[in-house]
């Protein structure tokens, strides 16, 4: 089993409200020194069979098209290693 | 015989009927599309209404917009068939590309529901005929996703070339519904695409269409009646 993970973050230059709720409130529950919090969406994708550059493509085009708005969102691929998707299983 | 318009039924959708009515008040005759129709029944224009398709899962629009029935109707709306995206439908028609910029969550992130003020910038349009330029218009604006975003490119683009057909009027007391309900840059509420023919904005025309109820003006209608007047004439 492989994993392929997408990672999708609203562009620098948009207003990110929700991060912003969650920034102000870490003085309350006594963080300091955070100045900034944005929030994204993580997607997790349970690939069957290997990883290749082709399948890579693929999910590039998916992330591209469906997953992220490239108008408001920036995104990145990446694949989890086998390690760390065996430690999670388990 | 009359215009057939089109109402696509999204799971989620919630202002089909509502804009099923709107298109008969008008004088046209409503025609129900589902979404996963392949094809458009041959309708001379379509609306797109509110509601939340899809749970707005995702993105607000973003799986309606993989529906069957958008294959059709991005196709035939980039050939010049009258659209109209109201609320989800306007989400809807920014995350299909008819549209540019696109959605996010209220500034305040809140849920909003209210009788708004706007202008109409553009009566031009396929769906704004009907009204004259500068006019202040009330109908109802209810949503969770309504503010508006482009980059400043895009932005300047649209109002150089006339396609903010709607802004919010933002002089006024907040409880008389004036003022940007949602960070929409620019106070746009709603946008048409280059040729005038696919129109997109947040608040409800579906809803004030009869004096009875919602604002008790009529300040919608002029939407279905444009284009009815459009498709007759044509």
């Amino acid at each position: 089993m492989a994993r392929v993970v997408v990672d999708v973050m609203l562009k620098p230059e948009i207003l990110d409200p929700q991060g912003q709720a969650v920034q102000r409130a870490l003085p309350r529950l006594g963080f300091d020194g955070i100045s900034d919090v944005r929030q994204g969406k993580r997607f997790e994708l349970e690939v069957d069979g290997p990883v290749d550059e082709a399948a890579l493509a693929r999910i590039h085009d998916l992330a591209e098209s469906f997953l992220a708005n490239t108008v408001i969102e920036d995104f990145t691929v990446r694949v989890e290693s086998d390690d760390v998707v065996a430690e999670a299983v388990k | 015989m009359t215009a057939r318009i089109g109402v696509v039924t999204f799971p989620g959708s919630l202002d089909d009927r509502d804009t099923q009515r709107a298109i008969r008040l008008a004088g046209a005759e409503p025609v129900v599309l589902w979404h996963k129709d392949k094809d458009l029944k041959q309708v001379d224009a379509v609306v797109l209404p509110g509601g939340f398709s899809y749970g707005d899962y995702l993105r607000a629009g973003a799986i309606a917009r993989f529906s069957p029935v958008m294959g059709a109707l991005i196709e035939q709306a980039k050939a010049g068939l009258p659209v109209l995206g109201i609320c989800n439908g306007f989400q809807l028609l920014t995350e299909a590309h008819l549209l540019p910029g696109a959605m996010l969550g209220n500034d305040h992130l809140h849920f909003i529901c209210r009788d708004q003020k706007l202008r109409v910038e553009n009566a031009e349009t396929a769906w704004t005929s009907d009204y004259t330029v500068g006019q202040e218009i009330s109908i109802p604006l209810k949503n969770m996703d309504g503010r508006y975003v482009a980059d400043e490119y895009t932005l300047d683009k649209l109002e150089a070339e006339g396609q903010v057909a709607f802004r919010y009027l933002v002089r006024g007391e907040a409880a008389e519904g004036y003022g940007n309900p949602n960070g929409s840059l620019r106070d746009i509420a709603g946008i048409t695409n280059e040729a005038g023919n696919v129109v997109g904005l947040m608040p409800h025309p579906e809803h004030a269409t009869e004096s009875l109820i919602g604002t008790g003006r009529t300040d919608g209608l002029p939407f279905f009646t444009s284009i009815l007047k459009k498709l007759v004439t044509a």
